[in-house]
């Protein structure tokens, strides 16, 4: 891995040049008390001092809601528009953090195991992760606990540690990261020797993973799904700011003559998510579905993708109103 | 053991099956589901103690068909009169009680539904700080300008519908945005999409909102949405003599007529 090392004024000139070369870059933004991605326009847009996003930057490549495909019906001929992967402008996602950036690979193991989703193997191709390491963490931060930490580089294209300076260690992962560099090499030194552990913040580890795997092999019929339910709400909020929840359901822009499918996030925490024409519903209860949340994400995607679907960021704990907190509840499996 | 624990250990040595309460949580009091007299220990009450436990009353596979007791904050009692009034709750399953505000954690349980209303009666629902700001910000602003604070606050909702999922009020089978034939209202975030469903969301509980706030407390992306509700409340008051905060009498404002209702909005 090459390092460099880039002053303040590199960084402002280096994050000036990535918005003149016409990228589209996300970036935290501050509305109120909440911090969440949004397109920027200047190093001012970009939010300071803060923990974590409310929802994640899974949203950039793996959009709310996609235009699979449009049509048009003019009497007996039928215009379809598929979609198109060149409409996909070069993005760049500014400041995400660590845990996020390794949310996109189950995400991509989902979408591109076996074949490649077009769709969002577009965003993920024209995406370029540039990911913060943390200095500051909260009790609901448990990256470590999960293979990660403070200052994991997996899933990044580029990391970047930020030094008391205010200029910053800068790892390249990957040769996207590379070509990042290398459109503005004149904004950085070489590297210096400084130790990236010195400015990361300390999360303790919770709990461990691989006992959490072996015990949840034979947790199917465990009372603990209905003990740590019953006060979930069932709204949905912690798959929807979760980095790596990948489901999804089709639904119909059907406007007469034309319209559109669009591919929109579900949750499998919703009643209706498995829902049969019938009227049957194999997951009928809350526990049900909370039980499919947790062996989905460390027991089904380990096995399937050799991936857990949970990268400690602390997000579904810190959106649910009814404090449903996902470290607390895997700490007890492990007990 | 104190009041609390001393009631719900003897509620529970007298066939009631469960005691709906609240345990202490990372951001608080939590929704606690107290089983056994063992358990009764962990029950709490304070003023941390927001979520509104009425959501769980109508869900029939937490309740079963055994006796259960609530211990109801205000938000709470409010939401299962209002709930009564709608005829949604089985009287002869459901013990409440709260702790009174007076003193010293008393307990007191109520005979009924009547004596829950009666106790409501001088209870005035209270403002949230966050709405008085807004109304302070909102009344300078012209009808477009409102358009627009509104059109750009609902532009973050995510339509997770967590403010669907925490309303006590909210309790139909079916809800509008699950019909897709016809599709009434589109199930993914679309700026006018959102706007419907919020518009949606206020218009079902107009004269129905107890003004509880789950809500705003449930939106993951923070849109202050009970405003709305409150708001309502306000002009439901003012134009219909309803009092925030107490079980609609006499039907729901917006689908009961009176000959004496005013007709001034006719033109």
């Amino acid at each position: 891995m090459e390092k460099r090392y880039i002053n303040k004024e590199g960084l402002a000139k280096w994050f000036g040049s990535i918005l003149n070369s016409g990228k589209r870059v996300y970036a935290p933004v501050r509305h109120g008390e909440k911090v969440d991605f949004h397109q920027v326009h200047s190093l001012e847009d970009v939010a300071e001092d803060y923990i974590q996003t409310t929802l994640s930057a899974k949203s950039v490549i793996f959009p709310r809601a996609e235009v699979l495909f449009s049509y048009k019906k003019d009497n007996k001929e039928v215009t379809l528009e598929d979609f198109n992967p060149d409409s996909v402008p070069e993005t760049v996602i500014w400041k995400i953090r660590p845990c996020d950036a390794a949310g996109f690979i189950p995400l991509s193991d989902i979408f591109n195991g076996g074949y490649d989703d077009v769709v969002y193997a577009a965003h993920l191709n024209k995406t370029t992760l540039v990911s913060f390491s943390c200095a500051k963490a909260d009790d609901f931060c448990f990256c470590t606990s999960v293979n990660g930490s403070p200052g994991a580089t997996k899933g990044s294209d580029i990391q970047l540690t930020i030094l008391p300076d205010g200029g910053a260690i800068v790892e390249i992962i990957t040769d996207k990261g590379m070509a990042l560099i290398k459109s503005a090499e004149d904004c950085f030194e070489p590297a210096k020797d400084e130790d990236k552990a010195k400015y990361l913040a300390d999360v303790p580890v919770y709990f461990d993973l691989n006992t959490v795997h072996d015990k949840l092999k034979e947790a199917f019929s465990s009372d603990i799904w209905k003990q740590q339910s019953e006060r979930c709400l069932g709204c949905g909020a912690c798959a929807f700011v979760c980095p790596t929840c990948a489901c999804f359901s089709i639904e119909e822009n059907s406007k007469g003559s034309h319209g559109q499918r669009i591919r929109c996030w579900d949750s499998c925490g919703f009643s209706m998510f498995t829902q049969h024409t019938s009227g049957h519903n194999p997951r009928s209860t809350q526990s049900q579905r909370w039980r499919q949340r947790i062996l989905h994400k460390f027991s089904y995607m380990p096995e399937r993708i050799n991936d857990f679907g949970c990268t400690g960021c602390g997000r579904c704990s810190r959106a649910c109103p009814v404090d449903m907190n996902i470290r607390e509840h895997l700490t007890s499996i492990v007990k | 053991m104190n009041k609390l624990e001393e009631k719900a250990v003897s509620l529970l040595q007298s066939g009631v099956k469960l005691i709906l309460g609240y345990e202490k949580g990372d951001k608080g009091a939590r929704p606690f589901f107290c089983h056994t007299p063992e358990d009764a220990s962990k029950l709490i009450y304070d003023e941390h103690a927001t979520t509104n436990l009425a959501t769980y009353i109508l869900k029939p596979e937490l309740m079963g068909h055994d006796k259960v007791a609530v211990c109801a904050t205000l938000r709470t009692l409010r939401a299962i009169a209002q709930l009564a009034s709608e005829n949604q709750i089985k009287e002869e399953n459901l013990i409440v009680f709260t702790i009174t505000e007076e003193g010293n954690g008393d307990v007191k349980e109520f005979s009924g539904i009547d004596e829950i209303n009666s106790y409501l009666t001088d209870k005035e629902l209270e403002v949230a700080q966050l709405y008085k700001e807004l109304d302070e910000k909102l009344s300078g602003m012209s009808r477009e300008e409102k358009w627009s604070f509104w059109v750009n606050e609902f532009s973050r909702c995510i339509k997770c519908y967590a403010c669907r999922a925490a309303c006590p009020l909210c309790y139909c089978t079916r809800c509008i945005t699950d019909v897709n034939r016809p599709q009434w209202i589109d199930p993914w975030p679309s700026p006018m999409g959102n706007m419907e469903w919020q518009i949606n969301r206020v218009m079902h509980m107009v004269g129905r909102c107890i003004g509880c706030g789950a809500c705003t407390k449930a939106c993951p992306v923070g849109i202050p949405i009970g405003y709305l509700s409150r708001k309502m409340l306000n002009d439901l008051s003012e134009e219909f003599g309803y009092i925030p905060g107490q079980a609609m009498k006499d039907g729901n404002s917006l689908s009961t007529f009176k000959p004496e209702d005013k007709e001034n909005f006719i033109h």
